[in-house]
């Protein structure tokens, strides 16, 4: 395992990052409290509670997820796709290192990125509601999977990515609904029968229920399938990267 | 020839069904300057491109120190560096910080002091802090140079480093090969312009729609490139060439009205003024003069056309 390798690509991309802190930081800040005014105060304060949780804290787990998917799918993929698109991929594929080195690379510094907002979010939460934690660790568990699971399929988006539009065709047309359907902002429990069955088959629910349930105990479906459901997505996108990078598949002729 | 990197049989077709590569042979000795010689589209940056790992081979083999550079490609790959032709590099960054990256890509530890030397070997030490996108079209192409050489490769591959590159910097560039190969790097450069090559390479090898036509020590094509042909042509046609003028080597023209004299360009003296003179005493009347050279280019145009053939 090149480690070296692997520090130089997590480093670079992290530079990146930090380059661009200002905006980095103060468009998820800023796009949150927006969401906390929006929802939690001016609708939420029709709404009351939910499960015996107040709306307001309800949709704290919803929203830190929201915005870690698609800051980990647009960063991973963006990760990748830019070093294609400037040409400078060349070096990546000249050089001493195999696939799972340059996911590691680029999915981890992906993955932190996602993880920084996510945890800006639930400090910035806590400005606007009290919440309380039941289980940090499962907590902190679906945090991480989610982060580092949404970058690699961001990653598998860079790739396959052939220009700008659809780089942006995905994330737009595919993660934001699901996100948005997946109860972000209502537990599916509200729904009509028919339209709770549909749900069922949106992979994000299970990941928005075992975070909520790491929040406040009660969750749409049973923890076991979420872990199960986020296990068996990071465990695809990982053989799509490997048969990626095997094949060469939009990458190397 | 003790080989650095070899080229066995070497055939790559792309997925469009072109074929870049048909079966090329190559072996280059450890410290030489290989210049690759041939026209657009010749198969010069696929050639590169597959020793380099970036394009994968139809079939045939490649060796690098020894290293197969498909079965042990990190052995193979770690003794490399490429400067691309595009000049692609990261805009935001700083030159530094890239040229580190480079490194570390390579699975080097991180070594400021040896970036700096290779910042300063370059004449970029001066800017090393700053962003790329601050930096002309010359000193960008030095950072690809810095890049490729942060982890200290024995064999550089440069394609096509001086295209679209004014005079000054192209001697510039010369200059930095030189001292590349001074300190003992292989250096494999691909081009079009026959003066690089003449410039600055120990051998030259052209090739031509995939296949490699020649592959010479420069001295030896220059010495077929520096002959030159002057022609007179006669007043009075002749039968034979007069015995004070046999010294000369001349070649008459089957009809009697010219003589060829062949001499080198490069020599000290060409011998052209005391020919002249001694056909004028000889008694030939000259009618005109013409002078012809055999160039790289000639040889190189030979070789294409008799490859099309």
């Amino acid at each position: 395992m090149n480690w070296t390798a692997i520090r130089a690509i997590y480093v670079f991309e992290m530079a990146r990052f930090f380059r661009t802190l200002t905006q980095s930081l103060i468009s998820p800040v800023l796009s949150t409290s927006l969401y906390f005014v929006v929802f939690g105060t001016a609708i939420g304060s029709r709404i009351e509670t939910v499960e015996d949780v107040s709306y307001g804290a309800f949709i704290v787990p919803g929203l830190i997820m929201l915005s870690v998917m698609t800051q980990a799918t647009s960063n991973a993929s963006f990760g990748i796709y830019f070093p294609k698109f400037i040409g400078t991929i060349y070096e990546l594929l000249s050089a001493p290192v195999n696939f799972l080195e340059i996911t590691l690379g680029y999915v981890g510094a992906a993955a932190t990125k996602a993880l920084f907002i996510g945890v800006i979010i639930f400090v910035t939460a806590f400005f606007f509601v009290d919440i309380t934690v039941q289980h940090p660790f499962a907590m902190i568990a679906f945090l991480l999977m989610t982060c580092v699971s949404f970058a690699l399929l961001g990653f598998i988006i860079g790739i396959w990515a052939g220009n700008f539009e659809q780089l942006q065709l995905i994330p737009l047309l595919v993660i934001t609904p699901l996100v948005f359907l997946g109860g972000s902002f209502y537990s599916v429990t509200m729904l009509p029968p028919i339209w709770q069955t549909i749900t069922m088959f949106n992979p994000v629910v299970y990941l928005i229920s075992g975070f909520r349930w790491a929040f406040f105990g009660t969750a749409d479906v049973p923890v076991a399938i979420s872990l199960a459901a986020i296990a068996f997505f990071m465990a695809a996108c990982l053989a799509a990267i490997w048969w990626i990078f095997r094949t060469g598949w939009r990458i190397r002729q | 020839m003790n080989a650095i990197v070899s080229i066995k049989n070497l055939h790559k077709a792309y997925d469009s069904g072109f074929v870049a590569l048909r079966g090329v042979d190559l072996d280059i000795a450890e410290g030489e300057i290989l210049a690759l010689l041939g026209p657009n589209g010749a198969g010069k940056t696929t050639l590169i491109s597959t020793v380099c790992g970036i394009t994968v081979p139809t079939s045939g083999k490649i060796t690098v120190g020894g290293h197969d550079t498909v079965t042990d490609y990190r052995a193979a790959r770690s003794l490399i560096g490429l400067v691309p032709q595009e000049i692609n590099l990261e805009p935001f960054e700083t030159v530094e910080n890239t040229v580190s990256f480079s490194r570390g890509l390579f699975g080097k530890k991180k070594d400021p002091a040896r970036v700096a030397e290779v910042l300063k070997m370059l004449s970029l030490d001066d800017k090393a802090k700053s962003k790329i996108k601050e930096l002309s079209g010359g000193m960008k192409r030095r950072v690809l140079i810095a890049k490729a050489l942060a982890h200290e490769p024995r064999v550089l591959f440069l394609d096509e480093p001086t295209a679209g590159v004014d005079v000054e910097l192209r001697k510039d560039m010369w200059n930095v090969v030189a001292d590349l190969k001074a300190h003992g790097v292989t250096i494999i450069l691909t081009t079009h312009y026959i003066e690089e090559a003449e410039a600055i390479a120990d051998r030259v090898g052209i090739i031509s729609k995939g296949e490699i036509l020649l592959v010479q020590n420069k001295d030896e094509m220059m010495a077929q490139m520096g002959r030159k042909e002057l022609r007179v042509d006669l007043v009075e046609p002749v039968e034979t060439i007069p015995d004070a003028l046999t010294k000369y080597d001349l070649v008459l023209a089957p009809n009697g009205r010219a003589v060829t004299y062949t001499y080198d360009t490069r020599a000290e003296r060409t011998g052209i003024r005391t020919v002249l003179n001694d056909l004028d005493a000889a008694g030939l009347r000259m009618a005109d003069l013409q002078t012809q050279q055999s160039s790289l280019e000639e040889i190189f145009t030979t070789l294409v056309k008799e490859q099309s053939a």
